[in-house]
């Protein structure tokens, strides 16, 4: 710890003078970076429409209050399809996760040369691209619907769950796999025997938690027409029925919390 | 394995199975199975419109193959430059509001009515979609990156807030002990005692939300919340899959960076 003398008193400080200096200056650009952000942010914004912001607030919050509970008798065809769209959706996305999970594993992998880079390149193209836009593309494609919001969904999930799963199953325990080899097992035994059974919990606990992501992303997909409820929601808000959009964003907001609490359950019930 | 050694051992060797109930274990799977049926009766498949689809899906595909950056360059610079606009001026508003709810939400630092408030904007925050976000505030503050920029920060709180309150949580009794009994003060006592143990954790969750945050940003513009998003919906609708795959290209490219660096910056500091 650097140490200067004044007065002869010892004074002790925590930087050396460089040091801090540096910190200093790295604060400085920092904050000059974030004030131009916000510069232009601000730059782009039409302030005027800021004037009566309580005004429009009061204003939807009036319209939007009490929400049309009629409305739920509706409702029931749209959040099956959300949820048909989450559940459907993940079980695929497991279908096709785990052989790319264990093609990318460093202690699975075929080839770690020309396979697995590949299997990176899917789980990270697949990962980085939101599953809004995978629907835009869908829909484009397979026309709107409840299929172009499950293949979405289902894309969108490759990449993280085989992220989470390759991670695990570098992680094994290698003295199980040894022994079960040591029987004399085929490679398809040592899988069996061997490697499923530590990654099981893992697998189990990264199905109920992309679940639960995708009951949450799939309420949004129907925006862009791919089905479930936020077609409902899209319909709703073009024709400005705030009490019918109050309704559906309760609606949601229960569906998304249901969710949560039961992945919650699940994986505190496997861990 | 012989006859002998099997009348031995009694039975064979059964794989243990996964649930050990049978009756939670069979009601599980017939449920799940009878689900699965009945989920995919619903879903109508317009086999027709597929195969005239299949053309484009086809012409998507082949545009990734030359993707065009150039001729409509202009629109995707001011999407992107927008678009990391919003996450810079968002992460940082959005962990600045983080840290005193997340030592809020700490049931070690926080009395319980506080503790109760902060646990509540957390949930809040958490259990709204980000796009939902994005369409309410854009009914009220019209089109524009103020709307995506508030979205984000918002987004921003019950993350960042609820991952650092456990590490809080989690952290070392002993040293906070040791800085209390020298007689420091509530904020000597936060400033030397707690966040110096959640410092590391906090820096990578940040890099991480930035991370996030930009690829949240890629798609508020579909909802009118400024950003990239806005760029590509138009490239969608006019049908021009050329531009799009250079978009796409860009947000994977800036994405992969992004992890790269967070990586980086992440084993740094542990």
């Amino acid at each position: 710890m650097p140490m200067t003398e004044k007065n002869g008193q010892k004074i002790w400080q925590v930087r050396t003078t460089n040091a801090q200096l540096i910190r200093w200056a790295a604060w400085l650009v920092g904050l000059a970076v974030f004030l131009f952000s916000w510069k232009e942010i601000s730059d782009n914004t039409l302030w005027f429409m800021m004037d009566n912001v309580g005004e429009v607030v009061a204003d939807i919050a009036g319209r939007a209050t009490p929400p049309r509970w009629s409305f739920i008798t509706e409702l029931g065809k749209p959040i099956w399809d959300t949820l048909a769209i989450a559940t459907l959706g993940t079980i695929f996305a497991l279908v096709m996760a785990v052989p790319v999970a264990f093609l990318a594993a460093r202690n699975t992998t075929p080839s770690r040369l020309i396979v697995r880079p590949f299997a990176l390149l899917i789980i990270v193209s697949t990962r980085s691209v939101n599953s809004l836009i995978w629907a835009l593309l869908l829909v484009s494609i397979v026309g709107p619907g409840v299929l172009a919001g499950l293949i979405a969904i289902s894309i969108r999930s490759i990449g993280f769950c085989a992220k989470l799963l390759y991670e695990a199953i570098e992680e094994i325990n290698v003295v199980q796999v040894e022994a079960i080899k040591a029987t004399g097992a085929s490679p398809m035994q040592v899988m069996v025997y061997g490697i499923v059974p530590q990654i099981m919990p893992a697998f189990a606990g990264i199905a109920v938690f992309r679940w639960d992501i995708n009951i949450r992303e799939s309420t949004v997909l129907g925006l862009v027409g791919a089905g479930g409820i936020g077609l409902a929601l899209q319909s709703s808000l073009n024709v400005l029925a705030w009490p019918k959009v109050s309704l559906i964003l309760l609606v949601i907001l229960v569906a998304v919390v249901i969710g949560e609490w039961v992945s919650a359950k699940v994986r505190g019930a496997i861990i | 394995m012989s006859a002998a050694l099997e009348a031995k051992l009694g039975r064979a060797w059964k794989k243990p199975p996964f649930i050990s109930n049978p009756i939670f274990r069979w009601t599980l799977t017939i449920g799940t199975i009878a689900y699965i049926i009945v989920a995919f009766w619903g879903i109508d498949v317009n086999i027709d419109r597929i195969i005239r689809g299949w053309a484009r899906g086809w012409e998507f595909i082949k545009a990734f193959a030359e993707p065009d950056f150039t001729s409509r360059w202009k629109d995707i610079y001011k999407g992107i430059y927008e678009s990391i606009v919003m996450t810079v001026a968002s992460t940082v508003v959005g962990i600045a509001i983080s840290i005193p709810i997340a030592l809020g939400a700490a049931r070690n630092i926080a009395p319980l009515p506080v503790y109760l408030i902060c646990r509540a904007i957390v949930a809040i925050s958490r259990a709204l979609n980000e796009i939902i976000v994005a369409i309410i505030l854009v009914a009220i503050l019209g089109f524009g990156p103020l709307a995506g920029f508030i979205t984000l920060s918002f987004a921003t709180i019950g993350f960042l807030a609820k991952l650092l309150a456990e590490d809080i949580e989690n952290m070392n009794k002993v040293q906070a002990e040791a800085i209390k009994s020298t007689g420091a003060s509530w904020s000597q006592w936060i400033n030397f005692g707690v966040q110096p143990q959640v410092m590391p954790r906090l820096i990578g969750l940040s890099m991480y939300r930035l991370d996030i945050n930009f690829r949240e940003s890629a798609v508020l513009g579909l909802v009118g919340a400024g950003g990239i998003g806005g760029t590509l919906n138009t490239a969608f609708d006019r049908y021009e899959f050329d531009t799009v795959a250079a978009i796409l290209i860009i947000i994977i490219v800036t994405v992969m960076f992004l992890e790269y660096l967070s990586g980086v910056i992440r084993a740094r500091i542990q």
